[in-house]
């Protein structure tokens, strides 16, 4: 309990963990931000341009960061979820919004539902050189009439004796143009509505992918991002992943995992840009002060800590939910919807605190701006959370 | 599986469940006529003193439950499903601000003397602080404490006093130099008696709670009733203000739970254009909203409460949670009157009250302003995260 002196002058500096991370955590939290800093931050300028390079999961693989909450049989370090959130929270350290996404992709969207539903075959064939970071992983969804509405796509995948024949093209795929394979979402009985869906795992190099083009977006210029097209493709039926006819409740769990890293991802990237933008108002001066001195910019970072802070709870405890067993879709969705709306509210304060700097390249403000955007549309939109939410109470 | 709201555990859940039902039995019921009355009757608090309820914080050997905080934050929730903010506000005071600093800095005989009787409901406590020229900035205040032979004299005005009219005693700050100031304060513990004025204050909320001004003429206060010490005033003020603001937190996420939750009811079963008003998405997303910001409000009043109990000293923590949750609850009213269209207006639903109730959040136990400026100077010095 405080006591009476203690009140008088807190210590604001004081380390305050929150109770879902140990040591074992702050120490790789260390260790990723150390990484992040060193050897990816200094090219992120370039990769803006060019896309970050693949040597970027090969030294992942290397640290063994890209299976941090992965079983040690198929090469992972064997930890617990919060370890996968050290992961998404520091990585942002690389001021890279599109890398991060290119590894979230990897490591927490197309990887878990191979594990999850996977035969002990694909986990050796995927799984272990993915966490290696020698193959790359990307996850198909969305089509070109199929964004929100996924019982909506119309990928056919056939049965013709022991394989299957898919055709159909998939859109906004993060990694489509460097992955090695595709986690891809097919309807395989067009009559049976959610019991239709099975998914497949395609070899990218396989006959009939077509890697249509690159896509030009606002942000997250660093990630290769694709429009996919599927022709004729034939994939063995050892391809199928998990059970046919599942595949639509297979992907909703896997969004599940997606939403609450993207989530993370948010509040830690909202977090850094506020950082980055105290240190700005603490040095630029106005009116004969640093601008972090008039009270109305003051009362600006006051009311940006807090939103973050909010986002940072929900995020923790949901978070904890999650590992605990529970299956909090409810929640899940909550901390989703607010974390996104609250870094594209950051972003855009410390766009305005920046003043007409923050609308310039160089001061990277404008460059997380338009990444943040991003996530109240990916994963899941925020209309998409909403009525989640809503009908999850019986409305 | 463990509990899945730290850090209150199951032996809470079932004091919440215990809590909730007297509330709802005994409480509850007379909500509006207390609110129409402008006043809740004292035997409120030995009915709560009779489930122990005002004392759970308080160590046994004093007539207390022996528990902590946690068991009192359960019990700030679950006050709000009275329907009557002023009468939780009330309880409130006399639980939260005036009998814990006697608690924490009080002398053995003001402890046997105040909170013993406190807790048994038979004297009901203030705590007075505010003055008409004096609110967030509490450095300001004017009332003087003169030293007479064997204590003082006192001669000022507090207001905005809850409990002022009914208190059987007040927990004063007051002037003990000329300066007044950081390092002038003193609290004295006075007692109703010849000389202490009070006259009731109307407020456009909070109707069931007794607020008033009180003016002190010429009150001698005796030197055993000086509370804590000299001129370390400013301390004990300082001392309770991350428990009341902490309070008040938790006081909102009950309250926005209960408001939702009446809400949504209401949605399912009021029919529009041929359906219930849930079934239209304007309505659902509204209301997804609103449950994601009284979760959001839920999640970070509970850290800091956390935080609190292990004895972190968590002002940053309890000050977020402040400022966010009494705008958050306020809209969440507002958005729930809203929902409820022209019955929404009507004093005979409870959302009309509950919308008045919250606007008082943003202002008491200091303003939304005061907690950006604490926050704003926190800010020099971010913590390692």
């Amino acid at each position: 309990m405080a006591t009476a002196e203690s009140v008088l002058k807190p210590d604001f500096a004081a380390k305050r963990k929150h109770f879902i991370f140990n040591d074992e955590h702050e120490a790789l939290r260390e260790s990723v931000r150390n990484f992040a800093l060193k050897e990816l931050a200094p090219h992120a300028a370039e990769w803006e341009e060019t896309t970050f390079p693949n040597w970027v999961f090969n030294r992942m693989g290397e640290l063994g960061l890209l299976g941090l909450d992965k079983p040690e049989e198929y090469g992972g370090q064997g930890g617990d979820y919060f370890s996968a959130m050290v992961l998404a929270e520091e990585i942002t350290n690389a001021n890279c919004g599109g890398l991060a996404m290119g590894v979230a992709v990897h490591t927490d969207m197309a990887m878990p539902p191979i594990l999850a539903f996977g035969t002990e075959e694909q986990k050796q064939q995927w799984v272990v050189p993915a966490i290696r970071g020698e193959k790359i992983l990307c996850l198909g969804i969305t089509e070109p009439d199929a964004g929100s509405d996924v019982a909506g796509i119309k990928t056919r995948a056939v049965k013709d004796g022991e394989e299957y024949v898919i055709n159909g093209s998939k859109t906004y795929i993060t990694n489509g143009h460097r992955a090695d394979v595709i986690v891809l979402v097919t309807k395989t009985d067009a009559d049976a509505g959610y019991d239709g869906f099975s998914l497949f795992l395609v070899p990218m190099d396989s006959e009939g992918v077509i890697r249509e083009k690159k896509l030009e977006k606002m942000g997250m210029h660093a990630s290769d991002t694709a429009l996919l097209a599927f022709q004729d493709v034939r994939v063995p039926a050892s391809a199928l992943l998990g059970q046919e006819g599942k595949g639509f409740y297979h992907i909703m769990w896997e969004l599940q995992g997606e939403r609450m890293i993207g989530a993370a991802g948010c509040v830690a990237a909202a977090q850094k840009c506020f950082e980055h933008t105290l240190q700005y108002a603490k040095e630029r001066e106005a009116f004969g002060k640093a601008i972090g001195h008039f009270q109305v910019i003051r009362h600006k970072f006051a009311e940006m800590a807090t939103k973050i802070e909010a986002a940072r709870q929900l995020v923790y405890m949901t978070a904890y939910r999650f590992a605990n067993g529970e299956y909090p879709v409810r929640e899940i969705s909550m901390a989703k919807l607010y974390s996104a709306r609250i870094a594209c509210e950051v972003a855009d304060e410390c766009i305005q605190i920046h003043g007409g700097a923050g609308y310039m390249r160089e001061y990277n403000v404008e460059r997380v701006w338009r990444d943040m955007r991003l996530n109240r549309i990916g994963a899941g939109t925020d209309e998409i959370m909403l009525e989640v939410i809503g009908r999850s109470y019986g409305l | 599986m463990p509990a899945i709201n730290p850090p209150f555990t199951e032996e809470h859940e079932a004091l919440r469940e215990s809590v909730r039902g007297f509330i709802e039995r005994e409480l509850a019921p007379h909500a509006q006529r207390w609110e129409d009355e402008e006043w809740f009757p004292d035997e409120v608090f030995t009915k709560l003193a009779g489930q122990g309820l005002l004392g759970l914080k308080y160590p046994t050997e004093h007539g207390g439950e022996g528990g902590d905080y946690l068991h009192e934050a359960v019990l700030i929730e679950e006050l709000t499903r009275i329907g009557s903010g002023g009468t939780a506000a009330g309880i409130g005071a006399h639980v939260n601000i005036a009998t814990p600093p006697i608690w924490r800095f009080g002398s053995e005989g003001q402890k046997r003397d105040y909170l013993e009787p406190a807790i048994r409901g038979e004297k009901i406590g203030a705590l007075g602080i505010t003055e008409p020229h004096a609110g967030s900035d509490v450095a300001a205040l004017r009332t003087r404490a003169t030293p007479v032979d064997g204590g003082w004299v006192v001669n000022g005005e507090k207001t905005y006093i809850t409990n002022g009219v009914r208190a059987h005693f007040i927990v004063t700050a007051v002037k003990t130099t000329e300066e007044g100031g950081h390092h002038g304060i003193s609290f004295l513990i006075v007692d109703r008696q010849e000389g202490v004025k009070s006259s009731a204050l109307h407020k456009l909320g909070w109707h069931a709670s007794d607020t008033a001004t009180i003016a002190f003429e010429d009150v001698f206060v005796p030197s055993e009733n000086l509370l804590g010490g000299e001129h370390e005033g400013f301390k004990l003020i300082m001392a309770n203000f991350q428990w009341e603001r902490l309070a008040m937190a938790l006081g909102a996420v009950g309250a926005m739970r209960a408001a939702w939750e009446r809400t949504a009811q209401f949605a399912r079963e009021r029919q529009a254009f041929g359906r219930p008003l849930s079934g239209h998405q304007a309505i659902r997303h509204k209301l997804a909203d609103l449950a994601t910001s009284a979760y959001t409000c839920q999640c970070v009043t509970y850290d800091a409460l956390r935080r609190f109990v292990s004895g972190e000293e968590p002002l940053r923590e309890v000050t977020m949670a402040k400022l966010l949750t009494q705008r958050a609850s306020f809209e969440l009213m507002d958005a729930c009157l809203q929902i409820h269209g022209g019955a929404g207006y009507m004093r005979e639903y409870w959302i009309e009250r509950a919308a008045r109730d919250a606007r008082l959040g943003p202002i008491g136990g200091g303003s939304d302003e005061i907690m950006r400026e604490i926050l704003g100077r926190l800010i020099e010095a971010p913590p390692a995260r």
